[in-house]
């Protein structure tokens, strides 16, 4: 029977999910200018949408991965959604494809404000080995406004994580509040 | 070499790869030749070789009984032209129309000459793997618009599309996909892909060979391995140099390392897909692992950057390699636990039975590759029939199926992840020791080399030139998502739309490697 299996493999697995780590601030790239009321919503549960604009597929992997048991994710407040209307994160991986030009522009007018863009990558936040050409725009904020950069080929699961945390933290942020 | 009566005059370059130069004309009779003997055609590229000998060139490598044939055909540099193969391998399809959006050669008489990897990045006169063609000129003012594409259109009572991309509602790679549907079964599905493109082709042009490794890795990240094996072969055949054996041996051991890291992620998606969460959080559990333990042991959690040219960047000690296969016996241990449970859950089985069927006979007709070709009996497994160093003394056994559905492109994964750890385990044992690493031989003339490495998705080639200078002149990376995109349209007809999910990831193809 299956479902004796299923739970004999839970029990005897336990629980791996590990504490969140700090959020890094470090990784900001420009000052938020958000109401510190409306933070105080973000820092408790955030929305993410996540928008290939031309990646290698190296950093979707990493995003699978902080969807995986160890990194509870959704246990810190931090949920991805399928539609760019219902998130207030757009996570941008790649260098920007002129292909993807416009539905990155589209995505990110789609998405209600207020908003935030995490470029996720060195070639999100650079345009890494690509860089730009005839095909490629570059970084994301090339394209977009962008947030805060996460560099790393691909970041690893807890530096995505930290970039996710500074830019929903509370800490440091309010300017016109 | 001989193909089925015919001698064709191909040289052997080592590693079961033949290499041959022919006329245009002739490569008609050579791909027929292939297909009557069973054989495939893996991959077609143009480039532009005006500078070498006024024209321009057209490449393809085939798969044979005797091993790879690497064959290329001289083009006039006016009017560039080459006879359509698309009607004797289908697969050449999209290849062709990619060569000829990127650099203007047209193959004749081909029924589909719709453009592929262009979009609007470019204009239709323009050709960016043209040695004219400036890379840093090419950049433009902001797109505003996204290009009409002719769909083929189903018509009739009902029919009615679903648009689905290319921002999907998935951590997935961008495409578009065009369902034809009535009710929830599909009619037809139509991929336009390309989306991804940014221009890695013309980027590796005037590169250095060290960071040309670097690049071929990202040609497709989570076949970094693949790639990167693949150019550094093709490197250094081109340059006649030799490779310590320790290097091969770890080079192996890598390939293994992410076979199985993309395999577990898979399978754990696979149970997600049909609604056994479960199974996703159980296998990611493992793959997590398995990630965490590559990073301790060699800097890296996908090893990015490991393979260099001439052998490797990364060693591994004794206590390491003691660590990594008391894991590999623990994730058998797993997985086969899990495997027991996959088994025997009666939903799972009923969604994956019988879902996006590739038959056999139609999986040979359009070249379906790879691991989801060995799901549809198409036994071709480089690894196992023309095993390279150290696959030659590794006796590799080849996973196959033939019912060609969800349900057996996931035991092909189940089998080649037992085999790929039975293969850690004895690589370890066996590694010889010696140096890391050789310098290439020093670059005085044009050279070439083609390298091919069976990687978790199939097989991927890499074909290098490298100029006078030393610097790259052309390099085409090959990846198996090329033959399998079609498939999956073809596996798809007749399904119902909520199960293309779960279709799609079951053969798990690459954007980023088709789209370049």
């Amino acid at each position: 029977m299956a479902t004796h299996l299923i739970l004999q493999k839970i029990f005897k697995t336990g629980i791996v999910s590990e504490p969140a780590p700090q959020a890094n601030l470090a990784l900001r790239t420009r000052e938020q200018e958000l109401h510190a009321d409306i933070l105080k919503v973000f820092g408790q549960s955030v929305t993410i949408r996540h928008v290939d604009a031309g990646s290698c597929n190296g950093c979707e992997l990493e995003i699978h991965a902080i969807n995986g048991p160890h990194y509870n994710i959704e246990g810190m407040g931090v949920k991805f959604a399928a539609s760019p209307r219902h998130v207030d994160v757009l996570l941008v991986t790649g260098p920007v494809s002129r292909n993807l030009e416009v539905a990155l522009k589209r995505t990110y007018d789609a998405t209600p404000e207020p908003k935030w863009v995490i470029a996720m990558g060195d070639c999100g936040c650079t345009g890494g080995m690509f860089g730009e050409s005839y095909a490629s725009c570059g970084k994301i904020s090339n394209v977009i406004p962008v947030d805060v950069e996460v560099p790393g080929c691909p970041p690893t699961p807890i530096a995505l994580l930290q970039g996710i945390l500074a830019a929903v933290s509370q800490d440091k942020t309010s300017t016109s509040s | 070499m001989k193909i089925g009566e015919h001698d064709w005059n191909l040289d052997p370059l080592g590693n079961h790869i033949w290499r041959g130069r022919m006329e245009a004309g002739q490569l008609l009779a050579l791909a027929r030749a292939v297909k009557e003997a069973g054989g495939q055609l893996i991959a077609l590229w143009g480039s532009d070789d005006r500078q070498l000998n006024d024209g321009y060139g057209i490449h393809a490598a085939l798969l044979t009984g005797a091993g790879l044939a690497w064959v290329s055909c001289g083009l006039p540099a006016e009017a560039p032209a080459y006879p359509d193969l698309a009607h004797i391998f289908p697969q050449a399809d999209r290849m062709q129309r990619a060569t000829f959006d990127l650099l203007g050669i047209r193959a004749t008489d081909a029924v589909d000459n719709r453009k592929w990897l262009r979009h609007k990045a470019w204009a239709e006169d323009e050709f960016p793997l043209r040695k004219d063609f400036s890379l840093l000129a090419a950049h433009r003012s902001p797109l505003a618009e996204v290009d009409a594409y002719p769909f083929i259109r189903v018509q009739g009572e009902g029919v009615h599309e679903i648009p689905v991309g290319p921002i999907h509602a998935g951590t997935i790679e961008p495409g578009h996909f065009r369902f034809s549907i009535i009710g929830e079964r599909v009619l037809k599905l139509e991929q336009r892909l390309g989306y991804t493109h940014k221009g890695t082709e013309k980027r590796f042009e005037g590169m250095d060979i060290n960071t040309g490794a670097k690049l071929a890795g990202r040609v497709s990240g989570d076949s970094h391995i693949a790639f990167a094996w693949a150019y550094c072969m093709a490197v250094e055949t081109a340059t006649t140099s030799t490779v310590p054996e320790r290097a091969v041996w770890l080079r192996a051991l890598f390939l293994e390392i992410e076979r199985i890291a993309n395999h577990l992620g898979d399978l754990g998606y696979l149970g997600n897909d049909v609604a056994l969460s479960f199974g996703f959080m159980q296998f990611w559990r493992l793959k997590e692992e398995w990630l965490r333990l590559t990073a301790k042991l060699f800097g890296h959690r996908y090893l990015f950057d490991c393979i260099v040219p001439g052998g490797v960047a990364v060693d591994i000690r004794d206590s390491g390699k003691a660590e990594l296969a008391a894991e590999a016996d623990r994730i058998e241990t797993e997985v086969r636990s899990l495997k027991a449970i996959y088994d025997d859950h009666a939903t799972l089985q009923d969604r994956f039975a019988n879902t996006g069927i590739c038959k056999p006979d139609l999986a040979a007709r359009l070249g379906l590759t790879g691991l989801a070709g060995r799901a549809s009996a198409q036994a071709w497994d480089a690894r196992a029939q023309f095993p390279q160093a150290p696959y030659d003394q590794l006796d590799v056994s080849m996973a196959t199926q033939r019912r060609g559905d969800v349900l057996a492109r996931a035991e092909v994964r189940f089998a080649e992840v037992y085999e790929s750890l039975r293969l850690i385990r004895d690589l370890l044992q066996r590694l010889p020791a010696g140096a890391l690493h050789a310098p290439l031989a020093p670059v005085s003339a044009v050279c070439e080399g083609l390298g091919w490495v069976e990687g978790w998705r199939g097989e991927v080639v890499v074909a290098v030139r490298i100029g006078a200078d030393g610097k790259l002149d052309r390099v085409h990376p090959h990846d198996p998502s090329w033959q399998n995109w079609p498939l999956l349209e073809v596996g798809m007809l007749g399904n119902i739309v909520p199960d293309f999910p779960l279709i799609n990831k079951s053969f798990n193809l690459s954007y980023s490697g088709q789209d370049l």
